[in-house]
């Protein structure tokens, strides 16, 4: 129940439907037994007497009272439909919506596959439940109620002698529902564990074909298939052993009826008519209780689907807003970044980055350069408040980040990402990704700095070509600049280009630094490459290892010092045309 | 290209098709292909196909089908015996209670009888079911891994995904308990037609009179439901596209404070989806109140012409009774069946889904010839290679490349020059249009694809790192790696030093994507699973690209002596990585510009020789 307690805000604000089409349910259900005692009144009053006089009118109000019913029934499911509809969709926007908020450390561990289960088969489960589900049973307690009630009026030793079963089977659903839940939520959990087998292999389809490894993929499928296999086996057989019993228990209740209701007829306590009536009560009460385990599948199966909905719902955000967080206004924001002895861990590992320190005052260009995992994207991470940093502090425009409304922090920052994303949509949509308003002369401008325009307009349907989820089609060093001009378009104060450029050409990087270079005049700008031709420029260069800064300056002085900067200089260009000596510092120096 | 549109049909923009959307919403931020509107409900070849399924478990079927008769048959019964009882054993003048009790008995046998037959009935369906749903599913799966590169490229991950989950899951009630109770249902109305009739045919006719009425007022409605159905599922599976991309690019969404504007995205398709839902519930509750209404016709006749029938003493109280009672187990399997219906259309247009998968011929194809590659030298030669990806787009025009064994060839050139492309067709990830790429003089056309790939190692632009520990990615190369064997591979490739420090060494979990590895560390990996595949021939796309300059240059070390005797083919806009190779391809809008070795090129002072300059140019510019 704690489960339905705490999704009682999704379901409640729409109580209005819920006793709707429990009233009309409850009417139908009502109307249900006057048909039984028509057919008493037929046989006892109309049969036996010989008085064929009310036939018709019988005959008529049997059609009027079930046609009243059925509509009564229909009411019921039309209200229980809109309600478990609008239910599904409340909870579809609130989860939605909290993907939304989750941050960044949750979507480090977070799966694809199962969080989409959540949101749709789940989802699914409990729309049935409170949509129709919940009225079914409480419908099957108003039958027990109403037409226990009307025997008891006729007779009620048979009543109570007939109905001697039901606390019987009351106990055996009660067992069944508990061995039944932990099946379902096994269950679950294998569905989504197939789920992300399958989610993974077709993301991952390149790296499995190029290995050959489609074979090694099915074993892995097939396990997680089997897995599944088992528990929906498992779950059936519980079934099994419980619905055909608890059926069974509801029938003893006819035998009984049929012997003892018998006898009390041939006593003379009771008239055929009634008894009679009783039978079609009985069925009246048993149809729905042989639905009984039916409807606690039901009702468990939802139960276990809430508990993951909710799970997702009541899932921990790491990074929120304080409570009166400073809004950063776009106007007056300068873009002053300084970071004073930042240290930061991810969850249970060493720190990432230790004892950072460095001021970007607005127009600067800060390098980062440094070893794979020397926290170079963790530093970017930090400025953009994806985690909550424990030691040190950040300060934009000297206000501390932790102060500042994280959205309003954000959209001072265009960050373009190791790894390319593009979503599903035209290309002119995901360089607007930022900025729907955006007009196609900045979206054409925003392209052409970044140097996709020309390749984008190669395409047969120009700026409207669709990119699949993974931008398919496009090479790497295309997409990436898409991703550029996705990030210039917005304008930003600060601008990080985190290894944004790696599978670009040279000449094309250098060109694309060329373009924003006039753009960011007067903003900070922060380049994270392995290749000193993009750093060159940077008024400060960072060169990081383990997480420290090990040499920092300009690439004038850095290439004069001997160290790890002057290291990677001399790799990258031992090629160069002319076998100088000296490496490009004259050069270098006057830039 | 990705998802291109519906079709030739449909308008070039996109914004157009957009337009009567756009009255309610603001312009689509996205957009997913959606399935085709199936026209025919009822595919009779498709069920027999669906059937066909069944087929193994023939043998098991028959004591399943008969536990199934069996149970039918005692629910047929019980309300007969209550008549007989009374008729025979109440309603008699006095009575007669031994008789009443022996009919008692009859009946309680009768509900044992039942009890046991259901019980195994409904363990054994579920069994069989799930089996044939594995079966099917299994075949579906296998059969996408044969796919080629175009299936995907044209499809959203997310539209594939749902294939092989929801649309298989929802033929899964279909096998367990659909076919065996629509069978039952039937059965049961056959059975309580024939009862009734037996009983009293005119009687019998009458009550039965309005069934016919009730088809036909259903069948109209039957096809807008369907239509409703469909269109429901149309709706969801839009919902599915998105959200899989959403949770993928969140970092990114959150990156550009685009949450709001994907909310309001999501509540737009979201309420359709709920307009669509209700559309659709509030048709499928009519169908009850139809039914109900007929039955009550039905009642009607049974008490006018009952009576009256009475009356005539043509029939019996007892028998009045029987048929109020079968009358009204009459119309619950006939409800269940519209109800069934409607499953059976649920499920015709997911199997017409997962057939059009299953029927999806492999574009890349191995001939019925194919031999097995191994013990190869590694000669590859690429012969007038023609290719485009979409038609009139050509990608490559012309490639004529020589490759001897052992050799290592750089392709340099901008994006979309095509050096990813020759790649591609190396490993047979698509065929080309004209020509043919052989290895030591076999077209690989004519050789198995797996043993083709097993020949071929590649480190791709972005690697692929599935959720599993760091071992197992790593063993990815070479399933029956030892432990040794998979450091040693990470050792080579500089791995070893980052996998230590993690908290379990190797044995340390990493998520879908690897997303707590750094990409330079996903691409070590990436590394050391090439490494262990021990390919003859092998590829770096882009491999080192995100990789720092120290740790390439120590990855290069390890390469040189394992390079030894393999061929392999080079990708790298860092022109320094790829100055040592003993061949350089210049590559310009899908042709050759020029080739040689660094030297050579250097001398000639073409393309290469500028890409080089331009380096010391950028760097002092």
């Amino acid at each position: 129940m704690e489960v339905f307690r705490q999704l009682k805000p999704y379901y409640w604000v729409e109580r209005k439907f819920i006793f709707a089409s429990i009233l009309c349910l409850a009417a139908a259900t009502a109307l249900g037994l006057v048909y039984p005692n028509l057919l008493r009144y037929l046989i006892d009053d109309v049969v036996k007497p010989q008085n064929w006089e009310p036939v018709p009118l019988l005959s008529l109000a049997v059609v009027c009272v079930v046609s009243l019913k059925g509509f009564m029934n229909f009411l019921s499911g039309y209200f229980g439909g809109r309600l478990g509809n609008r239910v599904a969709y409340r909870l579809r926007n609130a989860s939605y919506a909290k993907l939304q908020e989750l941050s960044y450390p949750y979507y480090d561990t977070a799966k694809t596959g199962d969080l989409m289960s959540r949101l749709t088969a789940d989802l699914e489960a409990i729309r049935q439940f409170i949509g129709f589900g919940f009225a079914q049973v409480l419908n099957v307690f108003l039958m027990i109620l109403f037409g226990g009630v009307m025997m008891l009026t006729m007779d009620w030793q048979l009543t109570l002698v007939t109905l001697v079963a039901i606390p019987l089977l009351a106990f055996t659903a009660v067992r069944f529902e508990k061995n039944i839940h932990p099946a379902f939520r096994e269950m679950r959990q294998a569905l989504s564990h197939m789920t992300t087998a399958v989610q993974e292999n077709i993301t991952g389809v390149r790296t499995v074909k190029s290995f050959a490894r489609e074979s090694h993929e099915v074993e892995k499928f097939s396990a997680r298939s089997a897995e599944y296999q088992t528990n929906q086996v498992g779950a059936a057989t519980i079934w099994a052993r419980y619905f055909p019993l608890m059926e069974l228990l509801a029938n003893v209740s006819v035998v009984i009826l049929l012997i003892f209701g018998g006898l009390r007829v041939i006593d003379q306590h009771l008239t055929l008519g009634e008894l009679v009536a009783f039978f079609s009560l009985i069925w009246y009460i048993i149809g729905p209780m042989w639905g009984i385990g039916f409807h606690i599948n039901n009702y468990t199966q939802s139960k276990a689907s809430g508990e993951r909905v909710l799970e997702l719902l009541n899932q921990y955000v790491h990074v929120k807003s304080v409570p009166d967080a400073v809004v950063l206004d776009k106007q007056h924001v300068k873009g002053h970044v300084r970071f004073e002895n930042v240290t930061f861990n991810y969850a249970d590992k060493e720190p990432a980055v230790t004892d950072i320190s460095f001021d970007a005052p607005p127009g600067t260009v800060i390098g980062l350069l440094g070893g794979t995992g020397s926290g170079k994207s963790t530093i970017i991470q930090l400025l953009m408040h994806a985690y909550n940093v424990k030691q040190g502090k950040i300060t934009v425009d000297g206000l501390d980040i932790r102060q500042l409304d994280v959205q309003s922090l954000r959209s001072q920052i265009a960050t373009v990402f190791q790894e390319t994303f593009l979503f599903s949509a035209s290309i002119r949509d995901n360089i607007a990704y930022a900025d729907k308003d955006a007009t196609m002369e900045q979206i054409e401008r925003a392209a052409k700095l970044a140097k996709a325009h020309d390749f984008i307009m190669e395409l047969p349907l120009g700026y409207d070509t669709l990119v699949g989820e993974r931008g398919m089609g496009l090479s790497g060093g295309q997409k990436q600049r898409i991703a550029i001009a996705r990030a210039l378009i917005r304008n930003p104060h600060i601008l990080v280009l985190d290894d944004a450029t790696s599978a670009v050409d040279m000449e094309t990087e250098h060109e694309i630094q060329a373009g924003f270079k006039e753009l960011m005049k007067g903003r900070t700008t922060f380049i994270i490459a392995h290749r000193i031709s993009s750093l060159k420029d940077a008024d400060e260069i960072l060169v990081l290892d383990k997480g420290r800064i090990v040499q920092r300056g300009k690439h004038a002085a850095l290439v004069r010092q001997s160290g790890p900067y002057r290291e990677v200089y001399n790799i990258q260009y031992a090629d160069r045309p002319q076998q100088d000596d000296e490496p490009a510092l004259g050069k270098g120096g006057t830039a | 290209m990705a998802s291109s549109a519906k079709g030739p049909a449909a308008p070039a923009s996109g914004l157009d098709a957009s337009m009567q959307e756009a009255a309610q919403a603001q312009r689509q931020r996205f957009k997913y292909t959606d399935d085709e509107v199936i026209e025919k409900p009822f595919n009779w070849k498709q069920v027999l196909r669906l059937l066909s399924y069944m087929k193994p478990y023939r043998k098991q079927l028959v004591p399943m089908v008969l536990m199934m008769l069996l149970g039918t048959l005692t629910r047929l019964a019980a309300p007969a015996v209550i008549i007989l009882a009374i008729d025979e054993a109440i309603d008699k003048d006095g009575g007669d209670k031994s008789l009443l009790l022996a009919y008692g008995g009859i009946m309680l046998g009768l509900y044992v009888i039942q009890w046991a037959a259901n019980t195994i009935r409904i363990k054994y369906t579920n069994i069989i079911g799930q089996k044939v749903i594995y079966d099917l599913r299994q075949q579906l799966f296998e059969h996408i891994q044969k796919l080629s590169f175009r299936f995907f490229d044209k499809r959203p991950a997310g539209s594939v995904l749902v294939r092989v989950t929801n649309d298989v899951n929802s033929l899964q009630d279909l096998f367990t308990n659909g076919v065996v109770n629509l069978l039952m249902d039937c059965i049961q109305l056959v059975g309580i037609a024939a009862i009734l009739l037996i009983w009293n045919f005119q009687l019998g006719i009458a009550v039965m009179v309005t069934v016919p009425l009730m088809f036909i007022v259903s069948g109209a409605l039957r096809k807008r439901i369907r239509f409703a159905w469909q269109d429901v599922r149309i709706k969801q599976s839009r919902i599915n596209s998105h959200l899989n991309e959403a949770i993928q690019g969140m970092k990114v969404t959150q990156a550009y404070v685009q949450e709001k504007e994907n909310y309001k995205f999501f509540d737009h398709m979201n309420t359709i989806n709920k307009k669509s839902w209700d559309r659709a519930s509030v048709l499928n509750q009519t169908f009850g109140p139809i039914i109900e209404v007929t039955a009550a016709i039905g009642t009607l006749i049974l008490f006018w012409y009952g009576s009256h029938l009475l009356q005539t003493n043509v029939i019996t109280v007892g028998l009045l009774v029987g048929f109020a009672n079968y009358i009204g187990n009459f119309w619950d399997p006939i409800n269940r069946l519209g109800q069934m219906y409607n499953q059976l259309l649920v499920a015709m247009a997911s199997s017409e889904r997962i057939f059009e998968f299953i029927d999806e011929e492999p574009t890349v194809k191995e001939s019925g010839r194919a031999r097995m590659l191994t013990g190869i030298k590694g000669d590859v030669s690429f012969d007038s290679i023609v290719f485009e990806y979409e038609k009139n787009r050509p990608a490559l025009k012309g490639i004529s490349l020589e490759v001897k064994a052992g050799q290592s060839v750089a392709l340099v050139g901008h994006t979309g020059s095509g050096k990813s492309t020759i790649i591609n067709l190396l490993c047979r990830f698509y065929d080309p249009v004209e020509g043919a790429v052989r290895i030591d003089g076999q077209d690989i056309r004519d050789v198995t694809i797996d043993s083709l790939r097993s020949q071929v190692g590649i480190v791709l632009q972005d690697t692929f790192i599935f959720s599993g520990t760091i071992r197992d990615n790593i063993r990815f190369g070479r399933l029956n790696a030892t432990d040794e064997e998979v450091e040693m591979a990470a050792r080579a490739v500089n791995a070893h030093e980052f996998i230590v420090t993690l908290p379990d060494g190797y044995d340390t979990e990493v998520q879908e994507r690897g997303n707590v590895l750094s990409m330079g560390q996903r691409q070590l990996l990436s590394f050391a699973r090439a490494l262990l595949a021990d390919p003859a021939i092998l590829i770096l796309d882009e491999a080192t690209a995100s990789i720092d300059t120290e740790t390439e240059l120590k990855i290069q070390e390890a390469l040189k002596t394992l390079l030894a005797g393999r061929t392999s083919f080079i990708i790298a806009h860092r022109l320094s990585t790829i100055r040592h190779c003993d061949n350089i391809v210049v590559l310009d809008h899908g042709r050759i510009v020029e080739q040689g070795s660094h030297d050579e090129l250097m001398r000639h002072g073409g393309t290469y020789y500028g890409l080089i300059e331009a380096q010391y140019r950028f760097l002092s510019a």
